[in-house]
C-alpha cells in the first residue's frame, strides 16, 4: 500500500516536473501551453490517488467521504483545465499571434 | 371564438417551454443530495433534513438548467459515456508520456513540429463537439484551437505522431457514445 502512495506521489511530482520545465523549454506560446494545460492534469490525478490511498490508511467512512472529496477536485480539474487552455489558445489566434514553425531546409 | 381561443393556446405553448418536467428534477435532485452527503460527512436527522429541504428547493428552481432537453435514450447515453471514460484515461497517460518524454529530450527543438490542422466532423449535439474537443485538449500533443458548431475543428498540434493519429479512433469513440454517425 505505502509502495503504491509512494509510487503515485513520484509519478505526480514527475508530471508537475516536466509541466513546469516544459513551460520553460518549449520555444513558443502555443506549444508551452501544452505542458502547461495538461501535464498538470495528469499530475494532478496521480498526486490526488496517491493522496486519497495515503487517507485510506485507517479505513472509516470518514475517510472514505475525504476521499470521495479529493476526487471531486479532480474531476473539477479535469473539465476545467481543458476549457480554459483551450479558451487561452482561442484568444491567441484571435489577437492574431502566428504559431512558431519548424523552419524546414534552411539549415 | 377566435379571441377565446389565443390566450389559451399562448398558455399552452408557454406551459410546454416552462413546464414541470419529473425526470429532469429527478435527477438534479439526486445530484445535489449526493453532493450534500459527500461535502457535509454527518448523517444526523437535522442536517440530512436540511439537505432534502435545500435539494428540493434548489432542484425546483433549477431543474431545467442542467439537464435542458432529456431525451429517452439518455441513460444509454451515459452508460456509454462511463464505458468511454477509462479509454480516454489510458490514451491521456499513454500521451502524457510522450509529452514528458520531448519534454526532457536534449535536442527537443529538431522533434517537435508545431502546425495546425483542419477536419471536419458530422457531429450534431453541442455535448458531442463539446466532448471531443475537451478529449482533444486533454490528450497531449494537440490542443483544440476552435471547435464550430457545424463540426469543423482546427486542432494545433506539437508533433507529427500526435497529429496523424487524430480524426480517427477519438472521433469514431465519441461518435459512438453520442450515436452520431460518422
Amino acid at each position: 500500500m505505502d509502495i503504491l502512495v509512494i509510487i503515485c506521489l513520484v509519478l505526480g511530482f514527475l508530471f508537475f516536473l516536466g509541466g513546469a520545465v516544459g513551460i520553460l523549454r518549449m520555444p513558443d506560446f502555443y506549444s508551452s501551453l501544452h505542458p502547461a494545460g495538461k501535464l498538470d492534469t495528469l499530475g494532478i490525478l496521480a498526486m490526488v490517488m496517491g493522496l486519497a490511498l495515503y487517507n485510506l490508511h485507517h479505513f472509516s467512512l470518514e475517510a472514505v467521504l475525504v476521499s470521495i472529496k479529493m476526487f471531486l477536485i479532480v474531476f473539477f480539474v479535469f473539465l476545467s483545465s481543458p476549457t480554459a487552455t483551450h479558451s487561452i489558445v482561442d484568444a491567441g489566434m484571435r489577437a492574431g499571434l502566428r504559431p512558431w514553425t519548424q523552419k524546414k531546409g534552411k539549415e | 371564438m377566435v379571441s377565446a381561443n389565443g390566450p389559451a393556446q399562448g398558455s399552452e405553448s408557454a406551459e410546454k417551454e416552462t413546464g414541470f418536467s419529473f425526470f429532469p428534477f429527478l435527477i438534479t435532485f439526486v445530484l445535489m443530495f449526493v453532493t450534500w452527503i459527500v461535502l457535509s460527512g454527518k448523517f444526523d436527522a437535522l442536517l440530512l433534513g436540511l439537505g432534502v429541504i435545500s435539494s428540493l428547493m434548489i432542484a425546483y428552481f433549477f431543474h431545467d438548467l442542467l439537464f435542458p432537453n432529456v431525451k429517452p435514450g439518455v441513460m444509454r447515453v451515459c452508460f456509454k459515456f462511463l464505458q468511454f471514460i477509462p479509454w480516454l484515461i489510458l490514451e491521456i497517460v499513454k500521451a502524457n508520456f510522450h509529452l514528458l518524454f520531448l519534454v526532457f529530450h536534449p535536442r527537443m527543438k529538431e522533434m517537435i513540429d508545431p502546425h495546425i490542422i483542419v477536419f471536419k466532423t458530422n457531429l450534431k449535439s453541442d455535448l458531442a463537439i463539446t466532448t471531443l474537443a475537451n478529449s482533444i485538449t486533454l490528450t497531449p500533443g494537440t490542443i483544440t484551437v476552435t471547435a464550430s458548431r457545424d463540426g469543423v475543428f482546427r486542432v494545433h498540434a506539437i508533433d507529427r505522431p500526435s497529429a496523424e493519429s487524430l480524426p480517427g479512433v477519438m472521433l469514431e469513440k465519441v461518435a459512438n457514445v453520442f450515436g452520431e454517425t460518422l
